[in-house]
């Protein structure tokens, strides 16, 4: 369980109160050198061996960008369904030892995209305020005090990922709960890797998620303070984190206090944020034009080629298997067979024209045996998928016999057919599963009169008798069918 | 539209409050001296300036930059970096091949 | 002194040897750099060793450059790799950049012998080279008076004959302002004809290279072998850079020139600028020039927003000397945490003027003033600029004083940082536009201390602004010489 105290309100149950969450989500792009300089842009280096005159910001030096960036920003952007527009590099002043020119490179009143959404498999639409590109700061590494910033005895600053380039992509306050934000951050990662702009990667830092967590009575429309939480670094420690801080914000309202507007700092081990700040000290970053670089106007060719180049994103590959299946796009089956990218062998299906209900007998499968074994996943082969499937969608495997045909196509291989043969699966003849039930039947008159006079339960009790009178090998859709239609 | 934001210093006046408080977000410290006389200095500067800030600009847009360029870019192609001692021979004090600072009260914002 | 480029002549023909131009140099240096105080930095045994290339070359007979064997000084906030660059700072102690700066590449390919590293205001900001860490330079026609800032330690270097070309840096007026003062010829370009990669900033968006010589051919030679494209600056024009140099002997007849109203009644000018202006433009008429004057209004706004602009550029570029990476950091006591450490390093680093201006700067971009102050000073840049556009509708090259006054007792401006200011009244509208602007030795004040005019030109009309001050310089009258100049050599 979670840490949250017990005598406090449970954020997610409590219908008296909503959570309001904006997430800040830091990706760095996977470029080969770095925003405004040629050298590497790789993790896990020797420290301050990937630096130079400009990421370490030495006098005299100066910033040129990186082509390759901007089109992983228009891309991101693009697919973030946002304007993308002439932009402008501004300073952001602040003092802080992991950043070489004491200000960050970044955009402000115009970045380069703005106004866009993302869908949620649920079918939520979260509102993108803005995707802009900035440079990444020096890691700082504290020394003594078992590594907090404020124990320690001094610090150590290695610039290998000064000004590796980054783009931050800014959501609406439209996030209602941790799993909303968790659901989001997901979908996100995926179209970060589909534009190939991003590796996705939470744990190694190249996706960094900060929240803007208030609470607000039910009902209400306006805004409560928020605070931003800091230093998630996974899936599980945001959801955690946005309902520690929830909680929080909500026994101290209740309590007749009030949330202070600060950045707090999730700390993992002891399930709670805390306060950031030592000592009172207002930001005031100075804003004002990059007079290094010159302004950015990507032509409308260039956007075009960028869209035109994108591949399928995932809500339009969970809207296709959709398409293809029947089934609803806000399905787990749907989203679960996008989101570990089989939809291909959906595709397969569909094109192999076998019986009308074969996509989603496919997508069942997939979501399920195949889901469950990515690595056989992966070897799969779409044919004979499509041919196990056709089999089964057709009434020549029952589900059963077609579930341990396909467990041994992904254990060694091997076309269903032979299999399928090799097993002794042979469909039992309808004339026979016929027979099968009227003995049934005969044997069980009470229940059958219950049946027919509409206790629709009973085709459970009746078609576990044929599975074990058949021993598995009757197809169970058309017995059901049998029993509906005898009544 | 300025005129929102726009604060006249009351005769060209900057308060040594004001001015410790630049100081502040500038990392300087200053004495109480100086602080006195930047104060005036400033002061006096921005008296000066009086002309430029009660100008009417009006739909005159800024020139943040005095050339025409725009999408001045780069290949995306990696080039020799610095060698890592003459970087580290340059700093005031290094530990494990990396810059040491004093300890750090307060996060980066 | 022969010219620079009767120098580098000689020198590819193999009529003279780069060691014994240096030689002669040098001479000069030992017997009155102590009095003049021009450099921070002699680089003698280095630059022994680039002659001693060049006289290689020419007697292997490969082409040693545009400037072979051409005694250069360098500004000191131009970086040199393996070579202190300390910006006239004490912040920057013991700092050796890992680099050189395009323009010192760009020097060495021609040929040219760098002697050394020149003294400044500290960080390029003053008007009179007294706001140094390493003490004042003295201007070699009155040891007793500056010779002007920021670039003040090139321009006395050339006027005293340490070394027969200059480069400096010009945010407001830094090298045309020294230039008159010291009686040489200096020139701040069109912003971004020459790269500014390795040049220490101190504003970004006025900051240019530029070259300093003892006549025009000279300094327009030394712009030409500095000015082009360069991929390590993004404000670098990608063209094929302007010949400064190709219409030297053109002559003014037909040409257009105004007198610019605004300047030549600006703020604080001493009557002999008045006068000097008035006959430089009678010299250009009488050469055929057309000479008529020019109002551009938004010029009397050009200080106030210069010192507004420069100062928030410069907050913001000076803000990482903090003691992390490279020169000075004062720990004030043992267990001083990082902010104690950037205050001391920051405070003790800097000096009062890099301080104020600091101070001035992060005031102007601070919450609640940006719109009045920094903002509202890029809105009067786009009035310049139209004002000057329409000045070039009719005018090929306008005509202004370069500085206030002459050279000016050392320590007569130092305890009033506005009247020190006032200096650039007639140089920074230039720097605000991006435009080009040159500095002609014409006429003397009544102690005969040197004065200068400006030309100056739209952007990249380096052509015809050297053009101008060719014709300008031929009709001055002959300008005072240092005593040291003469020494050592043919005068
Ligand atoms: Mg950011
Ligand atoms: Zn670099």
């Amino acid at each position: 369980m979670s840490t949250v105290d017990r005598d406090r309100p449970n954020p997610s149950t409590d219908p008296a109160w909503e959570i309001v969450i904006g997430l800040e989500v830091h990706c760095e792009l996977r470029t080969a050198t770095k925003l405004f300089c040629g050298c590497r842009n790789s993790f896990g280096e020797e420290p301050n061996t990937s630096v130079c005159p400009v990421c370490l910001g030495l006098p005299g030096s100066l910033p040129v960008l990186n082509r390759t960036a901007v089109d992983y920003a228009m891309r991101i952007g693009t697919a973030l369904h946002c304007r993308v527009q002439p932009s402008q590099f501004h300073r952001k002043n602040y003092f802080y030892p992991d950043m070489p020119k004491d200000y960050q490179i970044s955009q402000y009143d115009v970045p380069i995209n703005a106004d866009g959404w993302l869908d949620l498999p649920d079918g939520g639409r979260i509102g993108i305020i803005r995707a802009h590109l900035e440079e990444d700061t020096g890691k700082t590494t504290h020394v003594g005090g078992g590594g907090r910033i404020h124990d320690a005895a001094h610090s150590l600053v290695d610039y290998n990922r000064a000004g590796v380039p980054l783009v931050e992509i800014v959501s609406a306050p439209d996030i209602r709960s941790a799993e909303e934000a968790r659901a989001y951050v997901d979908e996100l990662r995926a179209i970060l890797v589909a534009t190939g702009a991003s590796d996705g990667k939470m744990e190694e830092g190249s996706l960094r998620v900060d929240a803007n967590v208030s609470v607000r009575p039910a009902g209400s429309t306006d805004f409560g303070t928020r605070c931003e939480i800091k230093n998630m670094n996974s899936l599980r420690s945001l959801g955690r984190a946005i309902e520690y801080e929830a909680a929080r914000q909500m026994a101290l309202i209740s309590e007749g206090g009030t949330v202070a507007q600060e950045t707090r700092h999730w700390d993992e081990g002891g399930g709670r944020t805390g306060s950031m700040r030592s000592k009172e000290e207002a930001y005031d970053y100075r804003y004002f034009p990059e007079p290094d670089l010159v302004p950015l106007e990507p032509s409308e060719d260039w956007v075009a080629a960028v869209a035109t180049s994108l591949p399928r994103l995932p809500a339009d590959r969970r809207a296709a298997v959709a398409e293809a299946s029947g089934l609803p796009a806000g399905s787990d089956a749907v989203a679960t067979v996008v989101r570990l990218g089989l939809d291909h062998l959906v595709d397969a299906v569909v094109s192999a024209a076998g019986p009308p209900d074969a996509p989603s007998v496919a997508v069942r499968r997939l979501a399920n045996e195949v889901a469950a074994d990515p690595e056989a996943a992966a070897s799969l082969d779409p044919a004979s998928f499509a041919r196990l499937v056709g089999m089964e969608a057709g009434g020549a495997l029952t589900a059963a016999q077609a579930r341990t045909v396909l467990k041994a196509i992904m254990d060694r291989g091997g076309e269903p057919e032979a299999i399928a043969s090799e097993l002794g699966f042979e469909a039992m003849d309808v004339s026979d599963l016929e027979a099968v039930v009227e003995e049934i039947i005969s044997a069980h008159p009470d229940e059958w009169s219950r049946f027919e006079a509409g206790e629709d339960k009973l085709t459970g009790f009746f078609i576990g008798k044929v599975k074990a009178a058949t021993d598995g090998k009757a197809d169970l859709k058309a017995a059901s069918s049998i029993l509906r239609n005898r009544r | 539209m300025t005129a929102m934001s726009r604060r006249i210093t009351t005769e060209g006046r900057i308060s040594a409050k004001e001015v410790a408080h630049v100081a502040r977000l500038a990392r300087l410290r200053l004495t109480d001296e100086e602080l006195e006389r930047f104060a005036e200095q400033l002061g006096a500067v921005l008296e000066h300036a009086r002309d430029v800030e009660q100008l009417d600009t009006a739909g005159v847009p800024p020139t943040a930059h005095p050339l025409p360029l725009v999408n001045v870019l780069r290949d995306d192609a990696v080039v020799p970096c610095l060698d890592r001692d003459e970087v580290l021979a340059q700093a005031p004090e290094v530990e494990d091949d990396r810059f040491r600072v004093p300890r750090i009260l307060g996060e980066a914002p | 002194m022969t010219s620079a480029i009767e120098t580098a002549a000689r020198v590819r023909a193999g009529e003279g040897r780069a060691a014994d131009v240096l030689e002669e140099h040098l001479a000069r240096i030992a017997a009155h750099e102590s009095e003049v105080h021009a450099f921070n930095l002699v680089l003698v045994e280095q630059a022994r060793a680039a002659a001693a290339a060049v006289d290689e070359a020419v007697a292997a007979g490969r082409d040693p450059g545009r400037l072979a064997g051409v005694p250069v000084a360098l500004k000191d906030n131009l970086c040199t790799r393996g070579i202190p660059t300390t910006c006239s700072s004490r912040i920057l102690d013991g700092w050796k950049p890992p680099y050189d700066a395009t323009v010192v590449r760009r020097l060495v390919d021609a040929g040219a012998v760098i002697v050394g590293k020149t003294n400044l205001d500290e960080f390029a900001m003053g008007s009179s080279t007294e706001n140094s860490a390493f003490g004042p330079t003295r201007n070699p026609h009155d040891l007793g008076r500056v010779p002007g800032g920021s670039s003040g330690g090139s321009a006395a270097a050339v006027a005293a004959g340490f070394a027969a070309l200059g480069l400096g840096s010009d945010t407001g007026g830094s090298i045309r302002q020294p230039a008159s003062l010291c009686g040489v010829v200096g020139a701040k370009p069109t912003y971004g004809l020459v790269s500014r990669y390795g040049l220490v900033a101190f504003a970004s968006s006025l900051d240019q290279i530029g070259p300093f010589g003892l006549d025009v051919a000279d300094a327009a030679l030394l712009l030409d072998v500095i000015a082009g494209p360069d991929s390590l600056d993004s404000t670098c024009m990608p063209d094929p850079p302007v010949q400064a140099s190709s219409r030297l002997g053109a002559g003014v007849d037909g040409l257009r020139v105004g007198v610019v109203e605004e300047l030549a009644s600006a703020e604080g000018l001493t009557p002999p600028v008045g006068i000097c202006l008035r006959e430089a433009a009678e010299a250009l008429a009488a050469a055929g020039a057309k000479v008529d004057e020019v109002s551009v209004p938004a010029t009397v706004y050009g200080l106030s927003a210069y010192y507004l602009i420069a100062p928030a550029e410069a907050s913001s570029n000076l803000a990482r000397y903090d003691g992390v990476r490279y020169g000075k950091r004062i720990v004030p006591s043992p267990d001083a945490d990082l902010t104690e450490m950037y205050l001391a390093t920051r405070s003790e680093g800097f000096g009062a003027e890099v301080k104020r201006r600091i101070m001035l700067g992060t005031y102007a971009l601070s919450a609640g003033y940006y719109d009045a102050y920094y903002g509202q000073a890029q809105r009067v840049r786009t009035l310049i600029l139209r004002d000057f556009e329409a000045a070039y509708r009719d005018f090929d090259v306008l005509l202004a004083p370069t500085a206030p006054g002459s050279a000016f007792p050392l320590g007569e401006k130092t305890a009033d940082p506005l009247l020190m200011y006032l200096n650039d009244v007639c140089t920074v509208p230039s720097n605000l536009a991006g435009h080009p602007a040159v500095s002609v030795p014409f006429g003397t004040d009544h102690a005969g201390l040197p004065l200068g005019v400006q030309v100056l030109a739209p952007a990249l009309g380096e052509a015809v602004m050297f053009q101008v001050a060719a014709a300008l310089e031929a009709a001055a009258p002959a300008p005072p010489v240092p005593a040291m100049r003469r020494m050592g050599g043919p005068a």
